[in-house]
């Protein structure tokens, strides 16, 4: 607690790193950090495991009388959960191996199921990340995916039960520009907020995220949304889905087709186009923009409306793949999972993917984790807040792991409070 | 409170904004007169409660009946007459003022029309308000402690469950609540500490800070609930702090039993806003944290320690966060349920907002939002015919317009947010 902070250049939003050569040098040095910071989360994880357990915390309270026995208790603990954890994201490495060399599909199938659930869960999580990563871009902070994921449902739910009539292919090309529409309004509301009154998008978007609970609620206690047999609140499913990839007993389906598309969709148009350089020279700097001829407050609406919108395509997806009814609670902590996928891959596009995959992989695995080792699911979100507390203070995985700081180049941007 | 030369200068800005005020006054009163006045039956009266469910006052207040057709036409004639008073000469300096008015007149024809023929116990209501109001005001205090050094903090929401968690963990194993407390307030300061180490030691963005700390005590909070409290079902029992009513004042009739008959988290919290108010403009150590605030290089020219002052206000802050978050638990519901916060962290920011960063403002913004709260809960009682899930969103709405309306004209600190390097 002295008086000197600790001068880490790469503080605040994580820097552009593909636009300023000087940092580059090899690939794997950048993801050192992330690698890192999730070992490092993990570990903080496993203990907590450890320290919430009776029975373990009785072996510990007799630790000097059999300090071997009560390590390799707790890392047996750690070891059972985190395995059923991986297991459950990835398979079983030799039920796989197992399957391709006596060739047997079906057996494949059925040892790749995990992976498949793993990209299934993934799928919602690349859209909620883009959707944050877009804001990130602007400098905006966009903590609204939950809201825009529920209205993109709402939606979406709505566009499936009714047009029915439609052949698949174009329903369900209106169910996920409907899921996009809806999004993209919820997003618009914060944006224009921001631009006329200068309204921190934070506060706002938290509202908007509550207020969209609501409307699910009430959308889901009307007699136009609710499935006419049922008193719980569940809607009218929708009527069609998304084709699967590697047969029906895999849940493997198009929507991370269409997930990957739309990443390199904006990937293009953040790094290629006029409109993706205003959005990086507002996040930037927003009175040289102005100077520039570039509107900021234009640009805070755009950017908050399509990342909304790709936030409500995790809506859509969801319907489309998973669950094709609306249910209470439907963005089920996407919204926030993003916020951690944008910081991890750095706000770029394809970190996000990559990032994604990991916290599907986790998603995944976390309950397969609890049915095997009765260890709540919910210390997954611990792990990803300890992985973004280290993502966002790299110098802090440094000095834990005792890591030379690499030379310093370019930019720290902080927040400016609620301006 | 000092007044600085901008107030001074703060009057209402154009001949048209204030005429545009003048027709809003107006189209409020016409909205009074047909949705109120017309819309009740005619005959029908109102009966306003005025004396407490239970306890008793010095004097028993007879209660209140008005015919609802005439009160809302007569307030909307009020409501009319300032407007045209706003549309010809204005208000001035007291056009804020009137704006409260009018909004209080509004409410009160809303309420007439919606008790139509039944009764409302005002009492009760406004029990209600400040009851609801007292989770936010923590959280605004805290965050006023912590904007005011220049760090601002996202990780209210966080800070209130884990102490909620704590409060009622703590309190039960120990049965003791006030050691139950001290833990919630301890859990509070912890975080604190650890927002003020991310966004001061390792200049970690101080929002996502906050963001990753509401995560981490979300999910620490679930994963110990589920792991914790559901074996150990007396782990999550703590009991609750009875009201403590103080003897002569709660007796004065309608504000005695609202403010003076509640359980000790209220009246901390009328000692900390007043402390609070007290210590930043009126102590030599506020004067100091303000300054750190506004220009933490200017302060340190002075030789005042600029990251200690941020440290020492973040886990302050952190501290009353935990008492605040003790509230759900040890003052209010009795037990410890997931998630059982539901945004109030954040509706203390918007009213910290609202309240311009000043504790007395933010606990009567904090007020408002109680009354949205409680509002809702009447409302659906009397069978007002709006769905139940809208009025639910009454709060969340008026946070948006609040935070919307007061975007510029709130001073914020003016270093908030910034990072402080000492060179």
């Amino acid at each position: 607690m002295g008086e000197t902070a600790v001068k880490a250049p790469e503080a605040g939003r994580p820097e552009p790193r593909q636009e300023d050569g000087a940092r580059t040098g090899h690939w794997w040095h950048s993801a050192v950090v992330p690698v890192l910071a999730v070992v490092t989360a993990l570990a903080i994880g496993g203990l907590v495991i450890v320290f919430s357990d009776a029975d373990l915390l009785r072996s510990w309270s007799g630790f000097f009388r059999h300090p071997l026995e009560t390590l390799r208790l707790s890392w047996d603990v750690v070891w059972q959960s985190y395995k059923a954890l991986f297991e459950g994201a990835l398979g079983n490495p030799g039920d796989i191996s197992r399957a391709l060399v006596h060739g047997d599909w079906t057996a494949l199938r059925q040892a790749l199921s995990p992976l498949s659930e793993t990209i299934v869960a993934s799928t919602p999580l690349i859209f909620a990340g883009l959707s944050v990563a877009i804001g990130f871009k602007a400098n905006l902070f966009n903590i609204g995916g939950e809201g825009q994921i529920t209205v993109g449902a709402i939606a979406g739910t709505m566009v499936g039960f009714s047009f029915g009539w439609l052949p698949g292919p174009i329903h369900v090309l209106l169910i996920v520009l409907a899921s996009f529409v809806g999004g993209a309004a919820w997003g618009f509301v914060p944006g224009i907020l921001k631009a006329k009154t200068g309204a921190h998008e934070v506060i706002v978007t938290i509202m908007m995220n509550y207020i969209a609970y609501r409307l699910a609620d009430y959308c889901l206690s009307t007699t136009f949304f609710r499935r006419p047999d049922r008193t719980d609140p569940i809607s009218k499913p929708v009527d069609v889905a998304y084709p699967h990839l590697l047969g029906s007993d895999l849940r493997l389906n198009l929507g991370i087709v269409v997930a990957l598309v739309v990443v390199a969709a904006v990937a293009y148009l953040l790094n290629r186009t006029i409109v993706g350089f205003e959005f990086r020279a507002v996040g930037a700097n927003p009175d040289a923009s102005r100077a520039a001829g570039i509107s900021p407050g234009r640009v805070f609406v755009l950017v908050m409306t399509l990342a909304g919108g790709v936030a409500g395509m995790a809506g859509g997806n969801q319907l489309l793949s998973v669950s094709p009814s609306l249910t209470p609670g439907y963005s089920s902590g996407f919204g926030f999972d993003g916020i951690a996928l944008a910081l991890l891959g750095n706000t770029n596009p394809w970190g996000v993917v990559a990032a994604a995959f990991l916290f599907g992989a986790m998603r995944a695995g976390s309950r397969a984790m609890q049915a095997a080792t009765a260890t709540p699911v919910d210390i997954v979100t611990v792990i990803q807040a300890l992985v973004i507390v280290f993502v966002a203070a790299p110098s802090l995985v440094r000095s834990i792991w005792r890591i030379k700081v690499p030379r310093p180049s370019g930019l720290e941007i902080v927040t400016k409070g609620y301006s | 409170m000092t007044v600085s030369p901008a107030a001074l200068r703060e009057r209402p800005v154009s001949m048209t904004r204030a005429r545009a005020l003048g027709l809003f006054f107006l189209a409020v009163a016409i909205a009074m007169f047909v949705l109120f006045a017309l819309g009740s039956d005619p005959g029908a009266e109102t009966t306003f409660g005025l004396n407490p469910g239970h306890g008793g006052t010095a004097v028993r207040i007879g209660d209140l009946t008005l015919p609802s057709r005439e009160t809302a036409l007569l307030l909307s004639v009020v409501c009319a007459f300032l407007g045209g008073v706003q549309l010809t000469r204005g208000f001035g300096a007291r056009t804020n003022l009137v704006i409260g008015v009018v909004a209080f007149l509004f409410v009160v024809a809303f309420l007439t029309w919606a008790a139509a023929g039944r009764s409302l116990n005002v009492v009760g209501l406004l029990s209600s308000t400040l009851l609801r109001a007292v989770p936010i005001t923590f959280g605004a205090l805290a965050g006023v402690l912590c904007e005011r050094a220049g760090v601002v903090n996202i990780a209210i929401e966080g800070m209130l469950l884990s102490a909620a968690f704590t409060g009622s963990t703590v309190a039960s194993a120990t049965h003791n609540l006030w050691i139950g407390m001290l833990g919630g307030a301890a859990v509070g300061g912890l975080l604190g500490w650890f927002l003020a180490v991310l966004s001061i030691r390792y200049l970690v963005n101080q929002v996502i800070g906050g963001t990753a700390i509401n995560l981490f005590a979300l999910g620490i909070t679930g994963f110990l609930s589920a792991r914790v409290l559901e074996p150990y079902q007396e782990l999550n029992n703590p009991g609750r702090f009875e009201p403590l009513a103080i003897p002569a004042f709660s007796k004065i009739p309608i504000i005695g039993p609202v403010l003076f008959d509640n359980n000790v988290f209220v009246y901390i919290m009328f000692a900390l806003i007043a402390l609070i108010y007290f210590g930043l403009f009126y102590t030599r150590w506020g004067l100091r944290v303000r300054a750190v605030g506004e220009h933490p290089r200017a302060a340190d020219t002075v030789g005042i320690r600029v990251l200690l002052t941020r440290y020492r206000n973040v886990v302050l802050g952190g501290i009353v966060a935990g008492i605040g978050g003790a509230y759900f638990t040890l003052g209010s519901v009795g037990r410890f349920d997931e998630n059982m916060t539901a945004g109030r962290g954040f509706i203390g920011l918007a009213a910290m907002i609202f309240g311009r960063w000043n504790p007395v403002g933010a606990f009567l913004a904090a007020l408002v939002f109680g009354f949205a709260d409680s509002l809702q809960t009447k409302l659906s009682i009397l069978n007002v015919p709006i769905p139940s899930e809208f009025l639910l969103m009454a709060p969340y709405i008026v946070t948006i317009v609040v935070v919307a309306s007061a975007g510029r004209k709130a001073r914020m600190p003016a270093a908030d947010g910034q990072p402080y390097v000492k060179e």
